[in-house]
């Protein structure tokens, strides 16, 4: 059984989908999805710790070798990018739809849904086919689409609209870079490619694939002039959506830029004869701060930690155009934490919109008071955004900053401590607004119903212990960082 | 090779690039979400219209093998077959895309990108 781990790790989820719409009985089907998210996790900490010991885990669908076949190939960047997403996925899918358009007994539309989105994730990690990629990408996005069309509000429908139009062109613009390195190649198999791809590098085909594919993956990630889909997507979708796709969705589509710089298309071609740095690092300051302003202006709590998420993904590109081992492990880190966090704070939105049916700060004063268990977990996890030691925000600040120094980029560094101010003024903000505002007059108080509640302390207390117990997160990142760097597959 | 038969040899490139563009134009110029959505078939279109003719050998035959035939140029069938899935995907699409549209009539009354803007604008 323990050979077969990577396919079962897509196959599962994607079967149960399919199960979950037959059998339509809400208890059942609750308890199908949960089983499978379960499962889902301890098969990916199960090959994180096969990996870890065997430095990469190649699976031959149907026993055809490469390249005719199609593999899986798992090494520590994505085997650590498999158990973030499928860690989020247990921890968020039993609080169900939560507050969401979903109507009584009909629940399990969307837990079909989560589930396909969640395989699709689990696949484009996974997967080492570039064709794949895009299959599963396509599949994770039209339930994306699906999720996000479910929020309480008119406009979340007009966001995921958005969303299909912006997302499909990303995902075709990969589909004609993928083409292209067909054309020039003949293969399909990362690992082919990245062999194959030597002798032709220099040609212009391959230099407008990388093109394409750089800027189909910055769509999906939202780099900065590319990110005006998220705050929308997310301030509108369920909070039990945004908190799953701002802690795994980005993700994924960063570990595809690592995966596509590094392994096949090589450091060097990227960063010496094309300069993607140049690009890179600017846009990646740029989105830390104007994220970050944007974020200090919003008035509404779940807006707010959107723009947020536009600094975050700044910090993680920052660590990847930086092209050294330690910058590469920043940005893998916080992968990581990140997830932690933002997930941790999407939950606490929902805990918020559950109690009080709103997510505007003005609405959440007094809130210390009034729900004092959200309000802890709110500022934990804030502080943790901002990079207070002892949490995870930290242990990722520490390691892009020393990347930095360590390339004698000075005036990056001040800017990446600059911003972290900025991200201390929007937290600031919501802490002066629970603890030291009064409460509205015929104020609802109550704490938020535990369903939403042990999920967000979940994540929120794991973003404390992996601040402090920091061998785990970074000693697989570096590791992986240095499978990445040293070349090819 | 004259310049004009190395444009003429590459046209169903040009083809492409022509349909592609047309498709984003459409995408972003129209307001209408209907529109929107074929201008998005068009540009989905390019794309298969690319990997099918990368895949086409002049004077080669469909990939099945010929008994006793020898020196049988053979189109290459792989871009077909990732087509024929990305036409699906396509379709997928487009079918989300306008299950949306119908909704967002439903909630708005409009499909007209400009004014559901403005509704927002006087509901918040």
């Amino acid at each position: 059984m323990s050979e077969h781990l990577p396919a079962l790790q897509v196959v599962i989820p994607l079967l149960a989908a399919p199960i979950c719409l037959l059998l339509r009985h809400q208890a059942t089907v609750r308890a199908l999805a949960i089983g499978v998210t379960f499962v889902g996790f301890a098969i990916s900490l199960l090959l994180i710790a096969q990996v870890q010991e065997s430095g990469q885990v190649i699976y031959e669908f149907g026993g055809w070798p490469r390249p005719l076949g199609i593999e899986y190939a798992v090494d520590l960047t994505n085997a650590f990018v498999l158990v973030i997403v499928s860690m989020i996925a247990a921890v968020i899918l039993p609080i169900g739809p939560g507050h969401s358009q979903v109507p009584e007994g009909r629940e399990y539309l969307f837990y079909a849904a989560f589930l396909l989105c969640l395989s699709g994730l689990l696949g484009v990690a996974i997967t080492g086919d570039v064709f794949n990629i895009f299959v599963f990408l396509e599949i994770t996005s039209l339930a994306t689409y699906i999720l996000i069309a479910l929020g309480r509000d008119r406009r979340a429908l007009m966001a995921a609209y958005t969303y299909l139009i912006v997302g499909t062109i990303g995902a075709t613009f990969l589909l004609i870079g993928i083409g292209l390195l067909y054309q020039m190649t003949g293969t399909l198999n990362i690992a082919d490619l990245a062999l194959r791809l030597e002798d032709v590098k220099e040609t212009r085909t391959v230099i407008v694939a990388f093109g394409f594919v750089m800027v189909g993956i910055s769509i999906k990630l939202a780099v900065l002039p590319l990110h005006q889909w998220l705050p929308n997507a997310y301030s509108f979708a369920p909070p039990v959506v945004s908190a799953f796709l701002a802690a795994t969705a980005t993700k994924v589509a960063y570990y595809l830029m690592l995966r596509f710089s590094f392994t096949i298309f090589g450091a060097a071609f990227v960063f010496s004869t094309l300069r993607l740095n140049l690009i890179l690092t600017p846009l990646s300051l740029a989105a830390m701060f104007i994220g970050s302003i944007a974020a200090i202006y919003q008035t509404d709590f779940k807006r707010l930690l959107a723009y947020s998420s536009i600094a975050q993904i700044g910090y993680m590109t920052l660590g990847l155009s930086l092209n050294s081992e330690l910058g590469v492990t920043a940005g893998i880190v916080h992968l990581f934490n990140h997830a932690l966090m933002k997930g941790g704070l999407f939950l606490v939105a929902g805990c918020i919109v559950a109690r009080l049916g709103s997510s505007a700060i003005e609405d959440m004063r007094g809130l210390g008071k009034r729900m004092p268990l959200t309000a802890a977990a709110l500022v934990v996890a804030g502080l943790g955004m901002i990079g207070v030691p002892g949490t995870v925000g930290f242990v990722s600040k520490w390691v892009l900053v020393s990347a930095a120094i360590e390339r004698e980029y000075f005036d990056v560094t001040i800017l990446i401590l600059l911003s972290s101010l900025l991200a201390l003024v929007y937290v600031w903000r919501l802490i002066e607004v629970m603890y030291m505002s009064e409460a509205p007059a015929n104020a609802i108080t109550g704490e938020a119903p535990a369903k939403f509640l042990i999920p967000a302390w979940i994540l929120v207390s794991a973003s404390v212990y992996f601040g402090f117990s920091t061998d785990q997160t970074l000693g697989i990142a570096s590791a992986a960082a240095r499978q990445l760097l040293g070349g090819g597959g | 090779m004259t310049p004009f038969e190395t444009f003429a040899g590459l046209w169903n490139y040009w083809a492409v690039i022509v349909l592609m563009m047309i498709g984003l134009y459409i995408m972003i110029s129209r307001g209408n979400l209907v529109k929107k959505i074929m201008g998005m078939n068009i540009f989905q279109v390019s794309v298969i219209m690319l990997y099918v003719s990368m895949g086409k050998v002049r004077g080669g035959t469909a990939p099945i093998l010929i008994e006793g035939a020898q020196d049988v140029a053979y189109s290459n069938p792989l871009p077909h077959v990732l087509m024929l899935t990305a036409i699906v995907v396509g379709v997928a699409t487009t079918a989300v895309g306008l299950a949306l549209a119908v909704r967002i009539k439903e909630a708005y009354g409009t499909v007209e990108e400009d004014e559901i803007v403005n509704l927002d604008r006087e509901g918040s």
